[in-house]
């Protein structure tokens, strides 16, 4: 009997002195953290995609309660309402960010670009990309072994199977950026979505000179700088023998589109071109 | 029992099916392609433009760094122009195109066939003429020749060491070299010896090629300070440190190069363009190739200029055959696979390998069945199927703690693996990444 109390005295007193040097101990070395940090992140997404430039979405959350200005941060998940939502916990301004979109700047299917000779070494782009220019004559473009479908988190890729290169599906498609990271040939960019979704770009990022441009794929960019020419807004370039479209200048007014020899320069989601189209042609007899 | 290194090694059938074939002259081609990028390190820049008249031996372009080297043309005609084209890097590179006219060489070179023996140069006007001859190692790693041969200050070199291993399987063109230059080669050991001011020198040769050893022994008695060692074949015995192991017992320790333990490597194929650039005045301009494969009607050895399309080889030991999956730049196991057979011979390539479809392709991938092959065959003591997955998954950190940088990319784990996984593959995409970390940080 004597010893069931003895222990049990003991062990309270060692807890209760335990307790005592902790509750002091805790105090010391007390680590303040902003209780809106916490808040943030709550509104955040949690893909953890990395899309914001941050190593997940709790680091995020820190960046943005540290910030004194807010512009230049954006969750591309979440987009402008998460971030306006952040705004109003921090009690700062908001910017929202436009929406962007990945595309494919090639258009290099098994049509237009003709295979040369065969790989069958590992499957990944890096690879490949490491140990030549690809299966095809052009070697800028797509390699078809999917390393941005692999890195896409959002299920908003595929490889389509006819063509050989992947499709981003928009709807899905949150711009984190993992694609293009992934992409060992740079191919797919961040442009802006545009209104209605409707953007134009120019499909191809092939450097060469027009005629082995052409030799190679059918729908390669020569660089022939009829797009610059006919651009109202000056929103075309041509370096490198290829033509780039700026899209905060572009104005969606699509001549370029008709205008490009090798149907390099792509539009997406317009409405199919009614009455502009006689005009245009009658004009061209 | 006969020398060979210490850990790891495969045996993979040899297949020197062109060994009797003498180095026959290639006709110089009509037009050759030289390309600025024939070495490790940075391209060399044109000094011709187009319309120039040039001559054999002629410098057409200087290095632009520190780890560089001299062209020279291989051939004699018009510069036709600077143009982009597809080269053994699988890119398209800037190349030198020239047209032939005739066959006109610098005077300076001296085309005799007799042999000088007499070396009156200094070590450092050796050292001054091998880089501006261009040569760089002609094993195939294309390292810039003079930088080995002058060793970083507070390093002693102590041996040189020749490889005659030629250890990868199908190409004999190191081995024809001895058999029909060996004098030009002792010559050439001797001037290497006496750039590196070292008195011994060994001549590596792998068992397979006794008429070789027979030829170099007696050609050895009659210069001091050259030993010949017959080696145990084994693959990969031509790798530096490998050799090193197998020659003198040495183990070169990692991330370091040979230099730490005293020694310098230089190819057979390197003394003799050695001995022809300080004895001959006579630039890098041609080379030894074999051309050979299971097929081939005709597998031979060719003195070929330098700029030459590989497919003038092929057309030269009888077209290509019918079953042909894959033509190879370099042997079966290190050598890469052209896209296209425009492709130019540069200062690197060892051979062309035609390979039948039913040994080029791949097998399909199976998983890790954790036999521990390539473990056991990794001469440089690594674990290849960890690096894989570490290199698949992206874990760099891990990757460099488990010495991924010594990996010497010899093939002998891809070669075992009974799951036929891309483990080489895999680990040529880790070494790059990792590589680029390790610059970044020293930056």
């Amino acid at each position: 009997m004597n010893v069931v109390l003895i222990t049990i005295i003991t062990l309270s007193a060692l807890g209760a002195t335990a307790a005592v040097i902790l509750y002091f101990v805790a105090q010391k070395f007390k680590v303040y953290e902003d209780p809106r940090i916490d808040q943030v992140e709550e509104i955040l997404p949690a893909a953890n995609c990395g899309g914001c430039g941050f190593p997940g979405c709790r680091a995020f959350a820190e960046a943005l309660v540290k910030a004194d200005d807010l512009s230049g941060y954006n969750c591309p998940v979440g987009g402008a309402d998460v971030m306006s939502k952040a705004g109003k916990i921090l009690g700062k301004e908001v910017t929202p960010a436009a929406p962007m979109v990945a595309v494919v700047r090639c258009n290099g299917t098994c049509e237009n670009r003709p295979k040369q000779n065969n790989y069958d070494g590992a499957k990944s782009c890096s690879i490949a990309s490491a140990l030549y220019g690809g299966e095809t004559g052009c070697t800028f473009g797509c390699l078809g072994l999917g390393d941005c479908v692999e890195a896409c988190q959002f299920n908003a890729m595929y490889m389509d199977e006819k063509t050989g290169l992947p499709v981003i599906i928009e709807d899905n498609c949150v711009a984190c950026g993992a694609c293009v990271t992934a992409c060992p040939k740079n191919i797919i960019e961040l442009r802006n979505k545009g209104p209605k979704s409707r953007r134009i770009f120019v499909s191809c990022v092939n450097k060469d000179k027009g005629a082995p441009a052409k030799k190679a794929c059918s729908v390669a960019c020569i660089g022939c700088g009829k797009c610059v020419k006919v651009c109202p807004f000056e929103a075309i370039t041509l370096e490198n023998n290829l033509a780039y479209i700026d899209f905060n200048k572009c104005k969606l007014c699509r001549k370029c589109v008709t205008e490009c020899p090798t149907n390099a320069i792509h539009e997406l989601n317009f409405p199919p071109k009614k009455e502009k189209t006689a005009i245009e042609t009658a004009e061209e007899n | 029992m006969l020398k060979t290194f210490s850990l790891g090694g495969i045996h993979p059938d040899e297949n020197k099916l062109s060994a009797d074939a003498p180095i026959e002259v290639l006709p110089v081609p009509e037009t050759v392609a030289i390309p600025i990028s024939q070495h490790i390190g940075a391209p060399a820049e044109p000094i011709v433009k187009k319309g120039d008249r040039v001559k054999v031996g002629q410098l057409i372009a200087k290095p632009s760094g520190f780890v560089s080297s001299y062209i020279h043309s291989s051939v004699s005609g018009t510069v036709d122009k600077i143009d982009e084209l597809i080269d053994v890097s699988g890119y398209k590179r800037k190349a030198i195109i020239i047209k032939t006219e005739d066959d006109e060489w610098e005077e300076t070179i001296d085309r005799s066939p007799d042999l000088i023996t007499e070396i009156p140069a200094t070590p450092e006007e050796i050292i001054k003429m091998i880089q501006e001859a261009g040569i760089v190692g002609l094993g195939g790693a294309t390292f810039p020749a003079h930088i080995k041969l002058s060793p970083p200050p507070g390093k002693n070199c102590d041996i040189l060491i020749i490889n005659g291993v030629e250890c990868e399987p199908y190409l004999t063109s190191d081995h024809r070299v001895m058999l029909e230059k060996g004098n030009e080669i002792m010559v050439g050991v001797q001037i290497l010896m006496k750039a590196l001011k070292v008195n011994n020198a060994i001549i590596g040769i792998e068992n397979n090629k006794p008429d070789a050893i027979k030829h170099m022994i007696t050609l050895a008695s009659k210069y001091s300070g050259i030993v010949i060692e017959p080696l145990k074949v084994q693959y990969p015995q031509g790798g530096e440190k490998q050799l090193i192991d197998a020659c003198i017992k040495r183990q070169v320790p990692s991330g370091k190069l040979p230099i730490e333990v005293g020694a310098v490597v230089q190819n057979v194929g390197t003394a003799l363009a050695v001995y022809e650039a300080v004895q001959k005045k006579k630039p890098l301009i041609e080379r030894v190739v074999t051309v050979t494969g299971k097929s081939v009607k005709k597998p031979c050895n060719l003195m070929v200029r330098l700029g030459t399309p590989v497919s003038a080889l092929i057309e030269a030991a009888g077209g290509i055959p019918e079953d042909t999956e894959k033509i190879i730049g370099g042997g079966p196991m290190m050598g890469k696979a052209l896209s296209t057979p425009d492709i130019p011979i540069t200062k690197g390539s060892s051979g062309i390998l035609l390979m039948p479809k039913k040994i080029a392709t791949r097998k399909p991938v199976q998983n890790c069945i954790r036999c521990s092959k390539c473990v056991s065959v990794c001469p440089m003591g690594l674990s290849p199927y960890l690096l894989m997955t570490l290199a698949e998954k992206a874990i760099w950190d891990r990757a460099e703690d488990e010495a991924i940088m010594d990996c010497i990319e010899c093939g002998s784990c891809s070669y075992t693996c009974p799951s036929s996984r891309p483990l080489l593959d895999y680990i040529r995409l880790g070494k790059s990444k990792v590589g680029q970390i390790m610059r970044s940080r020293t930056k």
